[in-house]
């Protein structure tokens, strides 16, 4: 490694280190403030609160009836996580293992979806889906939620597949297993870790998705983010801490899964499709 | 040796069942067919339907109706400037801070626990960003608090509820976003490229300027319009602390104001495609500028 000395050098890192501290300073205490707000009595011109309470967060649980959002909020996840699963995978096994003429034009298809930001592809979808009767309903949220995640299994499945050895389901075939004891014997257990961290990201990008969600949802079909939404859209209709008491709700959700994931995931993965290179 | 002239199989060819296979297509390739169905029907056609329907204005008129209204009224063409105005500020900024940092994060051991930290603001999320930063840049929030108390300012600064408030959301989710891009592509440069041109005597600046830079640029491009077009599509941010009938009337609010509010879904295709072109329009003339840059191995490898 290089190593430069010079007191230039040192003052630049210094500065570089200094704003990396500066934004994450910033970020812990947004997220700070959001926690200490949902527990204050009265919090107005001061530093901290004038007093402690629990209550914010029953009344927010009664006020914003959570109970069925959240409910709504695990029901669209699980559909979407489970669809996207089983045409993520297969369409990644066909794309990994075999070459075939419009194989590029198929990835584009699917990384378009990806790269597209939500807010452009959302609006036709969802005139789509109100024309087709489906907006407003629990499957008009999952089909949307599904158009980028279907694409981010592929994705990140691809790689993954292509790095087992063709030759052990060659084995298998040798010794007589048929397609569907091939998949549950051989394939399942070797492509277990990658699916399991390409559903655990799409899950947790599935709870934050919002545009998608909020162009189609419906009052009953509405997740728990675009509830957070509608409560500070609508702040001044509620008290300040019911809402941050809400969106601590949201933050715990959201947190406990992203723990989940990173035990199996890079972080950069949330960000980048295919797995990091190691450095060198 | 009569046998083998006489087989049939010869005669006839490969059979169909054959000739596909050693193209690629067998009961694999079907496998597929069900994630193509899908996006065809829920991606191609939508943008599809969205574009013809753009061309048949609710309100009767000829076929560019919708587009030549856009185009004449200043409430409804100025959202292209102003989110222009947001989203290329805040990419410039978020890329010209991941690059230092990238440089700098690439040569730690551990970069687990910061890379961690910076995903947080993605995971959550824009809304819960903004809820967040309404409290903490709001007048008596902790920001405007700590500047008074060291004397930076008398008066709290007003950082909410105007295009500062967006920029600030823009940054604390783009930045994440754009340094582990950037990172990824840091990383993948070998650094026996900067060793060697160290002993050859570059300093740290002639070696990110000539070695760096041009191996870099490539990926860069990319993290730029990947970056760009999550900004300018920006939306719940800009209605929750900008001021979506002002300055942060973005054109994501335009289009889904005449969709969902309007019932004008023509009209909201309409501008959900001229928001499409004009992202299209910069993600192509950044990536024509990429041609103008060096383009090859990035490896250390001989030859």
């Amino acid at each position: 490694m290089i190593r430069d000395t010079t007191i230039g050098a040192k003052l630049w890192a210094a500065a570089v280190w200094a704003t990396v501290g500066f934004f994450i300073l910033n970020l812990l205490a947004m997220i700070a403030t959001v926690v200490t707000s949902s527990f204050a009595t009265r919090w107005l011109g001061t530093w901290l609160p004038a007093g402690w309470t629990t209550r914010w967060y029953t009344s927010a649980w009664s006020e914003f009836q959570l109970w069925d959002v959240l409910i709504v909020t695990f029901q669209v996840i699980g559909a979407v996580v489970f669809i996207s699963g089983a045409l993520g995978v297969t369409a990644a096994y066909a794309l990994a293992r075999r070459d075939f003429p419009g194989k590029r034009l198929l990835v584009l298809l699917f990384l378009l979806p990806l790269l597209i930001p939500p807010m452009t592809f959302g609006i036709p979808l969802a005139t789509v889906l109100y024309q087709t009767g489906l907006a407003g309903t629990f499957w008009g949220v999952v089909a949307a939620n599904l158009v980028p995640t279907v694409p981010f299994v592929i994705l990140v499945m691809i790689p993954f597949i292509e790095q087992i050895d063709p030759k052990v389901e060659a084995a298998a075939r040798v010794f007589g297993a048929n397609t569907f004891k091939l998949f549950i014997y051989v394939l399942l257990p070797l492509l277990l870790p990658g699916i399991l961290a390409a559903l655990l990201l799409v899950l947790v990008r599935t709870i934050a998705m919002f545009e998608l969600t909020f162009l189609v949802a419906g009052p009953t079909s509405q997740t728990l983010v675009v509830a957070l939404y509608y409560a500070v859209f609508a702040a001044g209709v509620r008290a300040v801490q019911s809402i941050d008491a809400m969106a601590v709700i949201y933050m715990v959700t959201t947190l406990i899964w992203l723990i989940i994931a990173l035990r199996f995931v890079n972080p950069t993965q949330i960000v980048t499709r295919a797995k990091q290179q190691p450095a060198h | 040796m009569d046998a083998v002239a006489h087989a049939p199989a010869i005669e006839h060819g490969p059979s169909l069942r054959q000739r596909l296979a050693a193209r690629g297509f067998d009961a694999v390739t079907l496998l597929v067919i069900p994630a193509a169905i899908f996006s065809l029907l829920l991606f191609v056609y939508p943008f599809a339907f969205g574009f013809v329907l753009s061309f048949e204005p609710k309100a009767g008129g000829d076929w560019l109706a919708n587009y030549r209204r856009f185009f004449s009224d200043p409430f409804l063409y100025e959202t292209i400037a102003k989110t222009l105005w947001l989203a290329i500020p805040v990419t410039l900024v978020n890329l010209l801070l991941a690059i230092p940092i990238a440089f700098r994060v690439r040569l730690m051991r551990n970069q687990r626990l910061l890379t961690t930290l910076l995903v947080l603001p993605i995971t959550l999320g824009t809304v819960l960003v903004a809820e967040g930063l309404l409290n903490y840049l709001g007048p008596q929030g902790w920001f405007n608090r700590t500047l008074m108390t060291f004397g930076l300012i008398s008066q709290p600064l007003k950082l909410v509820h105007n295009y500062w408030g967006v920029f600030a959301s823009l940054v604390i989710t783009g930045f994440p976003f754009t340094f582990l891009l950037t990172l990824s592509y840091v990383t993948g440069i070998d650094p026996a490229l900067e060793q060697a041109a160290a002993t050859l005597g570059a300093s740290a600046w002639q070696r990110f300027r000539h070695v760096y830079l041009p191996l870099l640029m490539p990926g860069l491009a990319i993290t730029f319009c990947l970056s760009f077009v999550q900004a300018f599509s920006v939306f719940p941010s800009a209605v929750l602390l900008g001021e979506p009938a002002g300055p942060t009337r973005v054109i994501s609010i335009a289009a889904a104001q005449a969709a969902f509010e309007e019932y004008d879904y023509s009209m909201g295709s309409a501008i959900a495609m001229i928001m499409g072109f004009v992202q299209l329009g910069i993600v192509v003339a950044v990536l024509a500028s990429r041609g103008l840059f060096y383009r090859g191995p990035a490896s250390g490898a001989k030859g």
